[in-house]
């Protein structure tokens, strides 16, 4: 698995995710200045979260506009893998490479907390780790991610299984309490038409080592490492 | 000449900005504001003199990159 992680002017949490990706396939990511145009033969690229160009006019438009995006819609177009995280799931949307769009949290608060993520299908690359149904705990650290679409695109998305995870309780339930930004119908990721490119708000990175609290992200570093 | 786009996000979309301008206002003791939409505007410096030539480069740049038409619709206004 040859990944490697795009860097835009403030994106911040690369390390992490560098971290997360050796720490499962064993080899050290690319990483790769949004100004470059060439992603090679990558398996998998990953847009990691931060704030990148500030979230000026809107969180992830300037990026989504940037040269290496042309790189990254022909990586997506011949059905290599693409993992968007927190900003990095913004750009994808403003990219135009998944649905949606990410609005301001309903209560206007910067979420800095534990979430717990239900897992709404097991078989995609991502996922076979975990079991579906299951629930992982993760980090939210947004401002922006309340996920909208349409109605006939969040019809779309469930009709089609595209639906990668949901906020919850620890035990699985879906409810207002537990779905803290206000995403339309408890969504917090989800995948393209080819399942191979996932989007989703909350830090997976941030728990895959006993010494970060947790390993309750690193499956879904195991899976894609595997595939 | 001079365009200025206006970006709102479109009606049903949830506006929490607004909604907060909306109960400020209340607490300041402004009665009778029935709802509050927040948005921005963007003006925009052409070297482009012709209205129609200029109204249509700001509305494809409204359409590319200024507003998000998932979620926002824009206008465009053409100051001669």
């Amino acid at each position: 698995m040859k990944a490697g992680i795009i860097l835009f002017p403030g994106i911040n949490r690369e390390r992490d995710m560098a971290i997360a990706l050796e720490n499962s396939g064993g080899v050290k990511p690319r990483m790769i200045w949004h100004k470059e145009t060439d992603l090679g033969d990558l398996d998998l690229v990953v847009i990691p979260g931060g704030f990148s160009f500030g979230d000026y006019l809107r969180c992830g438009a300037m990026a989504a506009q940037s040269p290496i995006m042309a790189a990254v819609r022909a990586h997506a177009a011949r059905g290599a893998y693409v993992l968007g995280v927190c900003n990095g799931f913004q750009i994808l949307t403003e990219a135009g490479l998944l649905p949606g769009a990410l609005l301001r949290n309903a209560s206007l608060r910067f979420l800095s907390m534990d979430c717990h993520l239900r897992v709404e299908r097991a078989n995609t690359v991502f996922t076979t780790r975990y079991q579906q149904g299951q629930t992982f705990r993760a980090v939210m650290a947004h401002g922006d991610g309340n996920y909208f679409a349409d109605d006939a695109t969040l019809d779309r998305l469930e009709g089609e299984g595209r639906v990668a995870f949901r906020y919850a309780t620890a035990t699985g339930e879906i409810s207002p309490e537990v779905n803290l930004n206000g995403s339309a119908r408890s969504i917090a990721g989800i995948y393209s038409d080819n399942l191979r490119v996932l989007g989703m708000m909350p830090h997976p990175e941030d728990l895959v080592d006993p010494l970060m609290g947790g390993i309750d992200g690193k499956p879904l570093f195991d899976a894609i490492a595997a595939a | 000449m001079k365009a200025i786009v206006t970006v709102m996000l479109k009606p049903g979309v949830l506006d929490p900005q607004g909604k907060a301008i909306a109960h400020a206002l209340g607490t300041l003791g402004f009665a009778g504001v029935n709802d509050v939409r927040a948005g921005k505007v963007i003006e925009l410096e052409l070297t482009e003199t012709d209205p129609v030539r200029a109204r249509a480069q700001a509305e494809d740049m409204a359409r590319k990159l200024l507003a998000n038409t998932v979620i926002e619709s824009f206008r465009v206004q053409v100051d001669g």
